[in-house]
């Protein structure tokens, strides 16, 4: 009898932890399939689709391009993979000269990005209570206009008629307009100028982070505020660097706005070129052969980034 | 690490032929309108053990970090060594300082952060080697050297930072709340290591705490601090047992303080009537009659008596019990007197409470008594 009622006693217990555990699982996985789930809708999905238009030849239909599969009249499925795109892509040096211009033009960009902002968010980071918000505020202000306009105004600001060539005549300085607008360096203006919050940003985050007494302990122990720079502050802000640099490079190489609005014909990157044979060539196959690479180039990349952050998670 | 010779055991009785390691004069630091330090002087001797004691925003931890040097003077001089230290950075003073949050370098390892101070000085390579293997030897850090901080316990993080601070032989060590971070149980038993460590070792040490007991542990001499200013520097005896102002006699320890008038000064005593009664104080302190002094009197220096009858002597005062907190090897009486006053009466329980309850209970009557010499005569 006592063994019966103690059984009755104990077993409800476990039985509803069961329950709890159970419809905590169930919501732990929900949780995790929700992103999953996003990327699948929104990233992976559209990829194979632009994956497959790649491998498609030009047709004049619409949508302007050959099916993959078709059926024979016997009624048997064949898949049909074009790579003449990408061997065109390869052999037509107009496209290989326009990746390694718009990687030379992004990497130049993060470098002088990572120059300058760098120290800009060292200030902030080391400035006062007051002006800490105020630094910061200045820093997100742009993004409250639209890209558009403000990529326009830089137009208007570096045109030969522009605010900068007729202050300079104004003042005697020169006699001719200096040629900015429609040169590269009209485009590294832009570029630098459009992303150099995305730089700032990561490295303020980053910086915040650190205890500042392990300045005062690198004195403390006798090292020079340059020395103290370099063997303390410059490698935990290693993160903060690789991040910014990302963000600025990746969305850098593929830009298009900039280097059509700023840089006219006269530069030619890669996202202008992928434009160009989508919506003027209507060349839809080669366009997404074109995307297809840049999106191989920018994984590499990538992949360091998230090799380098596992790391410094497992220091800090 | 070469141990250096044993540090006198007098070393800081005999401070008139010693010349002192460190002179403090006149230092003030303000922020904005807050004075933090106000015009403190204060000469620290060689083999110290010094301990700068205070509650929170008292000042110590600025007058620490002035001498380390990450705070400017507004005016006063800091003397290390004999050299006047107002125009020496920090990375120039021959002092080390442990942090109190430690700030070990977070993507070093433990060697190589003991090994920092040292790369400083272009220490020659097998030398360096061997000073940091010393010092982690004396810390019981060798089997971890090549772990990073985050993997450390916080013990083991209180002792690389311990490390790291002594290995460049500083003249003067500076610890910031050098404890705090640590568990109760630990903290007693890093004390001890603490002050043996100091005397292996032979530095100079100040060390900034607001745990009265670990500066009374620790401390060879220590200072009391409040609003920016010394309020008294001793050995831990005399700061217990001879408080100058009311404000130390309740900051350590706990005391009851009774107001009073002085009615007889005489050569050897004083009698003093006070709100709770006649005092009589045996040992000299010339303060004249009618003025306003302060009885400190510490609970463990009270004796206490159930007895109905009523006092009828000097230091005699009886009373009810009004509540009782039992702390297992001591039992703390809060006394009511007759004045509705409160006396906090602490006393050991010597003897085991067979039938469960204690000798004295609530609402007992009782009578408080204590030596002529226990009372501490404060005039502030």
């Amino acid at each position: 009898m006592t063994e019966t009622s103690e059984h009755i006693d104990t077993a409800p217990v476990p039985a509803r932890r069961g329950i709890m555990r159970r419809v905590q699982d169930s919501w732990r996985q929900i949780i995790t399939i929700i992103p999953f789930f996003y990327l699948l809708v929104f990233f992976l999905a559209p990829f194979f689709i632009v994956a497959k238009i790649s491998l498609a030849e030009l047709a004049i239909a619409s949508p302007p391009f050959t099916s993959l599969i078709e059926w024979t009249d016997s009624g048997v499925m064949t898949i049909r993979l074009v790579f003449d795109n990408f061997i065109y892509i390869w052999e037509d040096s107009l496209y290989l000269d326009t990746y390694l211009n718009s990687l030379k033009i992004s990497i130049t960009s993060t470098v002088i990005c990572l120059v300058f902002g760098y120290p800009i968010a060292y200030g902030i980071v080391r400035s006062g209570p007051v002006a800490k918000p105020i630094l910061l505020f200045c820093i997100i202000l742009p993004f409250w206009t639209s890209f558009l306009l403000r990529v326009y105004s830089w137009m208007g600001i570096l045109a030969d008629q522009g605010t900068i060539n007729n202050l300079l005549i104004a003042l005697g300085v020169i006699d001719e307009p200096i040629r900015m607008l429609y040169t590269e360096f009209a485009v590294y203006i832009g570029i630098v100028y459009t992303y150099m919050p995305f730089m700032i940003l990561p490295l303020y985050a980053n910086m915040e982070k650190l205890d500042g007494s392990l300045n005062e302990a690198a004195a403390d122990l006798g090292s020079r505020p340059a020395n103290t720079f370099f063997k303390v502050t410059l490698p935990l802000t290693i993160p903060g660097v690789v991040a910014g640099c990302l963000l600025v490079f990746i969305p850098a190489t593929g830009e298009y706005v900039i280097p059509d609005l700023l840089g006219g014909g006269n530069v030619q990157m890669i996202g202008r070129v992928l434009f160009n044979e989508f919506s003027r060539n209507s060349d839809w196959p080669v366009a997404a052969a074109v995307a297809i690479v840049l999106l191989v180039l920018l994984v590499v990349p990538m992949m360091v980034f998230q090799n380098f952050q596992g790391k410094a998670s497992e220091d800090q | 690490m070469t141990v250096s010779e044993p540090v006198s055991a007098t070393r800081w009785l005999d401070q008139e032929d010693q010349k002192p390691l460190v002179q403090i004069k006149g230092v003030t630091k303000k922020y904005g309108d807050v004075t933090a330090v106000d015009n403190v002087d204060l000469d620290i001797y060689p083999g110290e053990l010094f301990c700068l004691l205070g509650g929170s925003g008292c000042g110590k931890s600025t007058l620490l970090r002035m001498l380390a040097g990450f705070e400017e003077l507004n005016s006063g001089t800091i003397t290390i060594d004999g050299v006047d230290m107002s125009n020496v950075p920090a990375y120039e003073r021959p002092t080390n300082m442990m942090f109190q949050s430690y700030a070990l370098f977070p993507h070093m390892t433990v060697e190589k952060n003991v090994a920092f101070g040292l790369e400083q000085d272009n220490v020659p390579k097998r030398d360096l080697a061997d000073r940091v293997h010393e010092i982690l030897k004396l810390v019981e850090l060798e089997d971890f050297k090549k772990r990073k901080p985050k993997q450390l316990s916080g013990g083991q993080r209180q002792r690389v930072a311990l490390a790291r601070a002594l290995v460049k032989r500083p003249k003067l060590l500076l610890l910031d709340e050098p404890l705090a971070a640590l568990d109760k149980k630990l903290r007693k038993q890093t004390q001890f290591e603490l002050a043996n460590i100091q005397e292996k070792v032979g530095v100079t040490f100040v060390v900034v705490t607001h745990d009265q007991e670990e500066a009374m542990t620790l401390a060879s001499r220590m200072a009391v601090m409040d609003s920016g200013r010394f309020q008294q520097i001793g050995t831990p005896t005399e700061i217990y047992e001879f408080p100058e102002t009311r404000f130390v006699a309740d900051f350590i320890g706990t005391a009851n303080i009774v107001e009073g008038r002085v009615i007889e000064e005489g050569a050897d005593h004083l009698s003093v009537e006070t709100e709770i009664g006649d005092v009589f104080i045996d040992h000299g302190h010339s303060v004249s009659a009618g003025s306003r002094v302060w009885i400190a009197l510490r609970p463990e220096k009270i004796r206490l008596e159930k007895t109905d009858s009523p006092a009828n002597s000097p230091n005699e005062v009886a009373g009810v019990i009004d509540d009782i907190g039992y702390l297992g090897e001591t039992s703390l009486y809060k006394v009511r007197l007759e004045n509705d006053q409160i006396i906090d009466v602490t006393a050991p329980n010597q003897s085991r409470p067979m039938n469960r309850s204690h000798r004295i209970t609530w609402d007992d009557k009782v009578k408080i008594s204590w030596d002529a010499s226990s009372n501490m005569l404060l005039t502030s």
